[in-house]
C-alpha cells in the first residue's frame, strides 16, 4: 500500500546494456519470481532461456489455420464445380485435386497468416486498452534505448523492501522505482 | 492515470560490475580481410537510431515533399478520371482490339505485381536466409510491395469492361452468377485472382506485424493527443515485453515461412495466365521460374529507384549504407542473368521444339514489326545488370540509380513483348494486326505511377520508413556477448 491507498502495479528497474539485463533476468528467474517480465526495445538473443520462457505456441494456430484453408479450398471447388453445378469445360474433369491445388495452396497461406497474427495477439493478450506501465514516464524509453525489468506486486514473492533491494543490489539496476497501478 | 512513482534513481552499478561495463574492449581485432563492414555506420547508438528514423515522420516534411506530393496526387487523379472514362464509355477507349485483346492493361498488371516481389523477397526470403542487411530496407520495400499490388489490382479489374460484373455478383469472387453457375476453377485466371488477393493481404499483415513495435515507439514519443491516439491505437498496447517478443518472433518467423512459398507461387500463377494457354510464345514450361526471377529483378530495380533518393534526401547514409546498395546490385546481377538465360533458352526451345508456329512467334518478336520493343528489353535487362560485375560501378549511387531506371523500363517492355508480340500474329495471317496504344492507355499507365508515389510519400510522412527495432537488433550493442552490449572484457 502507498500514500494513496492503492496497491502498486510493481517495481520497475532500469538497465542500460543488454548484458546487464540478461544477467538480471537470470537472477530474477533463479530468485523464483513468477509474475515479472523484461522489456526491451528489440528482442535479445538468449532472453527466453534467461527468463525461463517456454517455446511459443503460435505455430499451432498457424497449423490449424493452414489446414482449414487447404480444406476450405478443396471442398469449395469440389462443391462449386462438381457437386452443385457440374459444367464440362474443355472436356476437363469436373473435379481433380490438381486444378484445385493452386487456389487451395493460396488459401492455406491466407488463413495460416491470419491465424498467425491473431494467434500471436491472443497469446500476448493484445490489443490491450490500458497498461499501468505505459503511464510511467521512465518506461517510455523501453521502446527507445533502455532495458527494464518489472516485478509485479501480484508475485507471491513480492515485497516492496526486499524486491527493491534485490533489483538494485543483486541485479545492479541503474534505477529502481515503483509503478503505480 | 498513474504518474511516475516516488522513488529516486539508484546509485547502484558503480561497483565492480558497472566499471567493467565501461571498460574498453580488450579482444584483439580480427584480421582485416575477415572484417565485415558494419550494418550501421559510425557506431551509432540505439537512441540515435530511434531519433534518426522516427524523427522523419515527426518533423515537418522537407520542402520538396509538397511539390512531389501534389505532382503524384495529380497523376493519381488523372488515372482515376481515366478509369471513370473507361468504365462509363467502354474498353474501346483503349487501343486494344482483335487480335491483341490484351495489351497495356495486362502488361501494366504484370509489371506492377512483379515490382511487388522484391518487398516480400527482402522481408521473407532474406529473413529465412539470415541476411541481416535486410533490416535497413525491408520496411520501405514491403510498403512498396503493397502500393505496387494496389496499382496492379486496378488493371485486371477495369480491363473486364463491365466492371460491376467482375465485382458483383462477381466472376472474380466465388459466388454464383444469375444462372446459378459458379466460377470455374480450371481457369488459371481464377487462380490468379486468389494468388494476387492472398499476396496483397498477407503482405499487408506481414508489414503490419513488423510495424507494431515501431508504432509503439512513435506512440511513446508522440507529443500531441492525436498522434498519441492514432499511433497508440495501431500499436495495440505493445509494451516490448519479452514474453510478447517471444510469441512475436515466432509469428514473424512463421510469416516469413508462409510468405516465401507465397511469393514464389504468385508470379508462377501469373505466368500460368499465359503458359496454360495454347498461344505460341506463351505456351512454354519455362515461364514460372523465368517470371519469378524477372519479378525479383524488377522489384529490386524499383527498390533502388526509391531508396537511393530517399537515403540522400533524409541523410540516412549510416543506416542504408553503400554495402546495402552493393548487395542489392548483386541481386540484380544474379536475377538479371537468370532472365537473360531465359530469353536465350526460349529461343533455343522454339527452334529445338520443332513447332513452326512457336519458332515464328520468336522470330517475329526479334525481327517483326515490334522489333524495337524486343531490343529495348534486351538492352535494359540483359546488358545493363552486367555493369554490376564492377565494384566501382556498384558503389556509385548515381550510376546504380540510373541503371535501376533502365531495369524498370526493360521489365515493362518484357511484359509488353510477351503479351503483344505473341498475340498480334497468331496462326492465320488473315487475322494478323498491329496494336497501337490510345492516349487513354498511355495516361492511365502514367497515372498509376502517381498512385504509387502518392502512397509512398504518405508512407514516408506518417510511418517509420525503416524498421527501427530490427535495425537496433543487428547493432553490436544489441548483442549481450559483445563488448558494446556490455559484455565483460573477453569473449
Amino acid at each position: 500500500m502507498n500514500a494513496t491507498g492503492t496497491r502498486p502495479h510493481g517495481i520497475l528497474a532500469e538497465f542500460d546494456t543488454t548484458a546487464g539485463i540478461l544477467d538480471a533476468a537470470i537472477r530474477c528467474r533463479d530468485a523464483g519470481y513468477t509474475k515479472w517480465d523484461v522489456y526491451t526495445p528489440f528482442p535479445i538473443h538468449g532472453m527466453d532461456d534467461a527468463m525461463g520462457v517456454k517455446k511459443s505456441m503460435v505455430g499451432w494456430f498457424t497449423f490449424v489455420g493452414g489446414v482449414t484453408g487447404f480444406t476450405t479450398g478443396m471442398t469449395m471447388i469440389w462443391f462449386m464445380n462438381k457437386f452443385d453445378y457440374g459444367l464440362v469445360v474443355g472436356g476437363k474433369p469436373l473435379f481433380t485435386p490438381l486444378f484445385a491445388f493452386p487456389v487451395s495452396y493460396e488459401l492455406t497461406i491466407l488463413l495460416g497468416a491470419f491465424a498467425t497474427l491473431f494467434g500471436m495477439l491472443f497469446l500476448n493478450g493484445l490489443p490491450r486498452l490500458h497498461n499501468p506501465l505505459l503511464a510511467n514516464a521512465r518506461f517510455k524509453r523501453a521502446s527507445d534505448d533502455r532495458f527494464f525489468i518489472c516485478i509485479e506486486s501480484e508475485d507471491p514473492k513480492y515485497s516492496e523492501e526486499a524486491t527493491r533491494a534485490f533489483l538494485s543490489e543483486r541485479c545492479h539496476a541503474n534505477a529502481v522505482e515503483i509503478v503505480e497501478a | 492515470m498513474a504518474t511516475a512513482a516516488s522513488t529516486t534513481a539508484h546509485g547502484h552499478g558503480h561497483g565492480t560490475g558497472q566499471d567493467i561495463h565501461h571498460a574498453p574492449p580488450v579482444i584483439a581485432d580480427p584480421p582485416k580481410e575477415l572484417e565485415r563492414e558494419p550494418l550501421v555506420l559510425n557506431n551509432r547508438s540505439l537512441g540515435w537510431i530511434t531519433d534518426a528514423i522516427a524523427g522523419i515522420c515527426e518533423k515537418p516534411m522537407p520542402k520538396w515533399w509538397w511539390p512531389a506530393f501534389i505532382l503524384s496526387a495529380g497523376g493519381m487523379s488523372m488515372m482515376f478520371a481515366l478509369v471513370a472514362y473507361l468504365i462509363s464509355t467502354g474498353v474501346g477507349v483503349w487501343g486494344l482490339n482483335q487480335p491483341a485483346d490484351w495489351a497495356w492493361d495486362i502488361t501494366n498488371f504484370v509489371f506492377w505485381i512483379g515490382i511487388g516481389h522484391a518487398g516480400t523477397l527482402i522481408s521473407a526470403v532474406l529473413f529465412l536466409l539470415r541476411q541481416k542487411w535486410r533490416t535497413s530496407i525491408n520496411r520501405a520495400a514491403e510498403a512498396m510491395t503493397l502500393f505496387a499490388v494496389a496499382c496492379a489490382g486496378i488493371f485486371p479489374v477495369v480491363h473486364t469492361g463491365r466492371v460491376w460484373y467482375a465485382l458483383y455478383p462477381g466472376f472474380l469472387f466465388p459466388v454464383p452468377n444469375a444462372n446459378a453457375i459458379w466460377p470455374q476453377f480450371r481457369s488459371p485466371l481464377l487462380w490468379d485472382v486468389f494468388a494476387v488477393s492472398t499476396y496483397g493481404t498477407v503482405s499487408l499483415l506481414f508489414w503490419y506485424v513488423g510495424l507494431i513495435p515501431d508504432l509503439a515507439t512513435l506512440r511513446d514519443r508522440a507529443k500531441t493527443t492525436l498522434r498519441k491516439f492514432c499511433y497508440g491505437l495501431f500499436a495495440l498496447g505493445w509494451t516490448n515485453s519479452n514474453r510478447h517478443w517471444s510469441n512475436y518472433e515466432k509469428a514473424y518467423l512463421i510469416f516469413a515461412g508462409l510468405s516465401t512459398p507465397l511469393v514464389l507461387s504468385v508470379h508462377s500463377i501469373v505466368s500460368f495466365d499465359f503458359a496454360v494457354s495454347q498461344v505460341p510464345g506463351w505456351h512454354t514450361t519455362i515461364f514460372p521460374p523465368y517470371f519469378v526471377a524477372g519479378a525479383i529483378f524488377s522489384g529490386f530495380g524499383m527498390v533502388l529507384t526509391l531508396l537511393i533518393p530517399m537515403r540522400a534526401l533524409f541523410g540516412l547514409h549510416d543506416i542504408i549504407t553503400t554495402r546495402h546498395i552493393e548487395l542489392m546490385c548483386k541481386v540484380l546481377l544474379a536475377t538479371g542473368s537468370i532472365v537473360g538465360y531465359a530469353y536465350g533458352m526460349e529461343f533455343f526451345i522454339a527452334w529445338y521444339g520443332g513447332s513452326p508456329y512457336e519458332l515464328y512467334a520468336f522470330k517475329n518478336r526479334a525481327f517483326g514489326p515490334y522489333w524495337w520493343s524486343y531490343w529495348w528489353m534486351i538492352s535494359c535487362n540483359v546488358i545493363s545488370p552486367h555493369f554490376f560485375w564492377f565494384k566501382k560501378l556498384r558503389t556509385s549511387a548515381v550510376f546504380v540509380w540510373i541503371v535501376s531506371i533502365f531495369v524498370n523500363i526493360g521489365m515493362w517492355f518484357e511484359r509488353f513483348v510477351i503479351i503483344v508480340t505473341s498475340l498480334h500474329r497468331d496462326y492465320l495471317p488473315s487475322s494478323w494486326g498491329y496494336f497501337t496504344p490510345s492516349w487513354v492507355d498511355v495516361f492511365t499507365f502514367a497515372g498509376s505511377f502517381g498512385l504509387f508515389m502518392t502512397l509512398f510519400l504518405l508512407f514516408i510522412r506518417f510511418l517509420p520508413a525503416i524498421a527501427i527495432s530490427e535495425v537496433k537488433g543487428v547493432t553490436p550493442q544489441a548483442d549481450p556477448h559483445h563488448p558494446l552490449g556490455g559484455a565483460k572484457g573477453h569473449h
